[in-house]
């Protein structure tokens, strides 16, 4: 079995703000990390190969640098990694990232299920994940918070719903996206990191794809634009209400109300 | 082709130039030369800091005749019966942009035996409801739907589409919007249009910690999933307006290859650190029976309740409901404390919450130095009549 996993490497910190004279972006170091999410989208397909016999990819879209994040997925048990690059692919939004993703994701080989993290902490959109399924025509589930059987054929997953959880059998091959409650993370391990620090990352770039229309990719293939970035609005409330208890019941009532709590 | 020229013979200082850019998408190559890699967010802020050097150039795009695309699209979210209220909430705002531009605010819904379902969305003013009622749509299976909304969308070609940010929303509309090529904002908080017919979408990103002002200007239908409690529902009239369609598609269209093998209700046990609304039970309460004056008001506002060491220690209450340093950090829309002083400890786990509202009697509680909301009084008052108020208003409504 095949396991293809999706990862990106976001900013260290979600500590970013806004020059609001400048519009530049200030962040403290320019470190970067895995997403947080796909931590759990690698240890799913680990825990699928233990069980299982699997061979798992890792892809992620990025700058050369985004490399670390593909050796910091071998040093969980990855097998295979592969770094989708090109400066075609700048300043794609969520379509455009997708389809380059399906794109790369078809040229690295068969694939029988495709794990996806729920969303990113820089964007936080979580909808790359279904797009990649859509343009690779595959069933998709999101929300995925625990695995109950995988054979050749197919998966059965718990999809997570607002009230409910909704057990759902899917033929494979197939996209998830996991939640935080699907599985513990393990920690990179050192053995590993030995064993894998020759392993080779192998590069995708645009004349790789089948497609090589380039108002597919990068900014062309992106039908949203953003027009600027801004501070959120300072909540700078501070008010004291003092006086007769019960009318301050009142008043709270209506503010939980104004709110929307009640 | 839209891109940003980079005038190599303007760039002076290299190490300031390159670190200009927060995504790291500025690199030198191996022959000298800055360019920008596939980190790029078009986020213009190089085009702003060093005009001189990156330049903007915005060749035509490819045009879409906006003329064609009329209407503001809901798509109706329900589940067992229930037309999930963020549905209505965009009913709302649809008809505000809707009315700005001249076009008709439709709904689309689809399932199994809905007619009841799709005769509640007249009441809250959409002009016409698209009905797709079919066996294969009972449950949320991706492919099914997302045929559905495609066979929606070309029929009617909505200029904007509104999806509710539930489960199946947030599954649904990033699917249907890759199928047209199409753009797709998430979670927007600020909707409005222009006279154009274009969205202006502002969105959260980076945990909130910046906003982002999106457009699609030239793409067709412009899709946009909002969170629920983000805008005002319309008040529910007594008479009904618009009309309903009943729309059919090929049986072939709504194969799947998903099998539903069970729907079970979700066990409630849920850890505070996923709480929307918290109410917090501080050292004020005198006795431990005094507590379910704390849970009643959390029933009344579907919140979670936790607490403060003291009450831990002394065995009121279950450690995992503990806010603080030694206990869970945790970042709600709303937090309600309690007769709670806001030692230093505790308020490290709970000071980025969206809204905070504090009840103490003293009015120098250090709680009040966080709180947005600062209601200086005897919760023993206060709580009990809150929860009085709050009875009342559900019966108005």
């Amino acid at each position: 079995m095949n396991i293809t996993v999706c990862i990106k490497q976001v900013p260290g910190t979600a500590e970013v703000e806004i020059d609001e004279k400048t519009g530049v972006l200030k962040r403290d170091g320019i470190d970067s990390k895995m997403n947080p999410y796909d931590l759990y989208a690698i240890e799913t397909a680990v825990r699928l190969k233990e069980e299982n016999k699997a061979d798992i990819s890792v892809i992620t879209m990025g700058p050369p640098q985004a490399e670390a994040v593909i050796k910091e997925a071998y040093m969980m048990g990855v097998d295979k990694g592969c770094l989708l690059t090109d400066r075609k692919f700048a300043g794609a939004d969520v379509l455009a990232t997708a389809y380059a993703l399906s794109q790369g994701i078809t040229r690295m080989g068969e694939y029988d299920l495709i794990v996806c993290g729920k969303m990113t902490t820089d964007g936080d959109t979580a909808q790359v994940g279904p797009e990649i399924a859509e343009y690779l025509n595959i069933p998709h589930v999101a929300n995925v918070r625990k695995i109950h059987k995988i054979t050749e054929k197919s998966v059965i997953v718990e999809m997570n719903m607002a009230e409910s959880v909704e057990i759902q059998e899917v033929l494979l091959p197939c996209l998830i996206t996991v939640e935080k409650d699907i599985c513990q993370p393990r920690l990179p391990s050192f053995k590993l990191k030995m064993k894998t620090s020759d392993r080779p990352i192998r590069r995708i770039t645009f004349n790789d794809l089948d497609d090589k229309n380039v108002m597919h990719y990068g900014l062309n293939g992106s039908p949203t634009q953003v027009l600027k970035i801004f501070p959120p609005p300072a909540n700078t409330t501070n008010e004291k209400w003092e006086g007769d208890s019960e009318k301050l019941s009142k008043k709270l009532a209506d503010k939980l109300h104004e709110l929307k709590y009640v | 082709m839209a891109k940003i020229v980079v005038h190599q013979n303007k760039i002076e200082d290299r190490k300031a130039v390159v670190e200009v850019c927060p995504f790291n998408a500025l690199e030198f190559e191996s022959n000298d030369e800055l360019i920008l890699n596939a980190a790029c967010k078009m986020c213009k802020i190089c085009v702003k800091r060093y005009p001189e050097i990156f330049e903007y150039v915005e060749d035509v795009a490819p045009t879409v005749n906006k003329d064609e695309w009329k209407g503001v699209t809901v798509y109706i979210d329900h589940i067992e019966g229930d037309i999930h209220p963020v549905s209505f909430e965009l009913i709302g705002k649809a008809r505000q942009m809707a009315d700005k531009i001249g076009h008709p605010v439709h709904c689309l819904i689809m399932g199994d035996n809905i007619s009841d379902i799709a005769e509640q969305v007249l009441h809250y003013g959409a002009d016409e409801v698209f009905v797709y009622d079919k066996p294969q749509l009972h449950d949320f299976r991706i492919e099914p739907y997302a045929a559905v909304f495609e066979d929606y969308i070309s029929k009617n070609k909505p200029s904007i589409i509104l999806v509710g940010g539930t489960t199946v929303g947030r599954s649904l509309a990033p699917r249907v919007a890759a199928r047209f090529r199409t753009g797709l904002t998430a979670d927007c908080t600020i909707l409005d249009v222009q006279e154009n017919t274009d969205l202006d979408q502002i969105r959260p990103a980076y945990g909130g910690n910046i906003m982002a002002h999106i457009h699609t200007p030239n793409h067709r239908p412009q899709f946009a999933t909002v969170r629920y409690k983000i805008f005002d529902a319309p008040v529910r009239t007594e008479d009904k307006s618009g009309k309903l369609t009943l729309c059919d598609i090929a049986d072939d269209k709504l194969a799947s290859k998903i099998t539903v093998i069970e729907i079970k209700k979700k066990e409630k046990v849920k850890s505070i650190e996923d709480a929307d609304v918290i109410v917090v039970a501080g050292r004020a309460l005198k006795k431990e029976e005094d507590i379910k004056m704390i849970y009643d008001l959390a029933d009344e506002l579907g919140a979670m309740v936790a607490t403060t060491r003291p009450l831990i220690e002394a065995g009121w209450m279950d450690a995992r409901l503990q806010i603080g340093l030694s206990g869970r950090t945790v970042k709600p829309k709303l937090i309600i404390t309690c007769g709670v002083s806001g030692a230093i400890q505790f308020v490290a786990g709970m000071n980025n919450s969206d809204m905070i509202i504090s009840i103490n009697e003293d009015p120098k509680a250090q709680i009040f130095n966080v709180a947005h909301y600062a209601i200086v009084g005897d919760i023993y008052e206060i709580i009990p009549g809150l929860i009085e108020q709050i009875k009342e208003m559900k019966k108005e409504q």
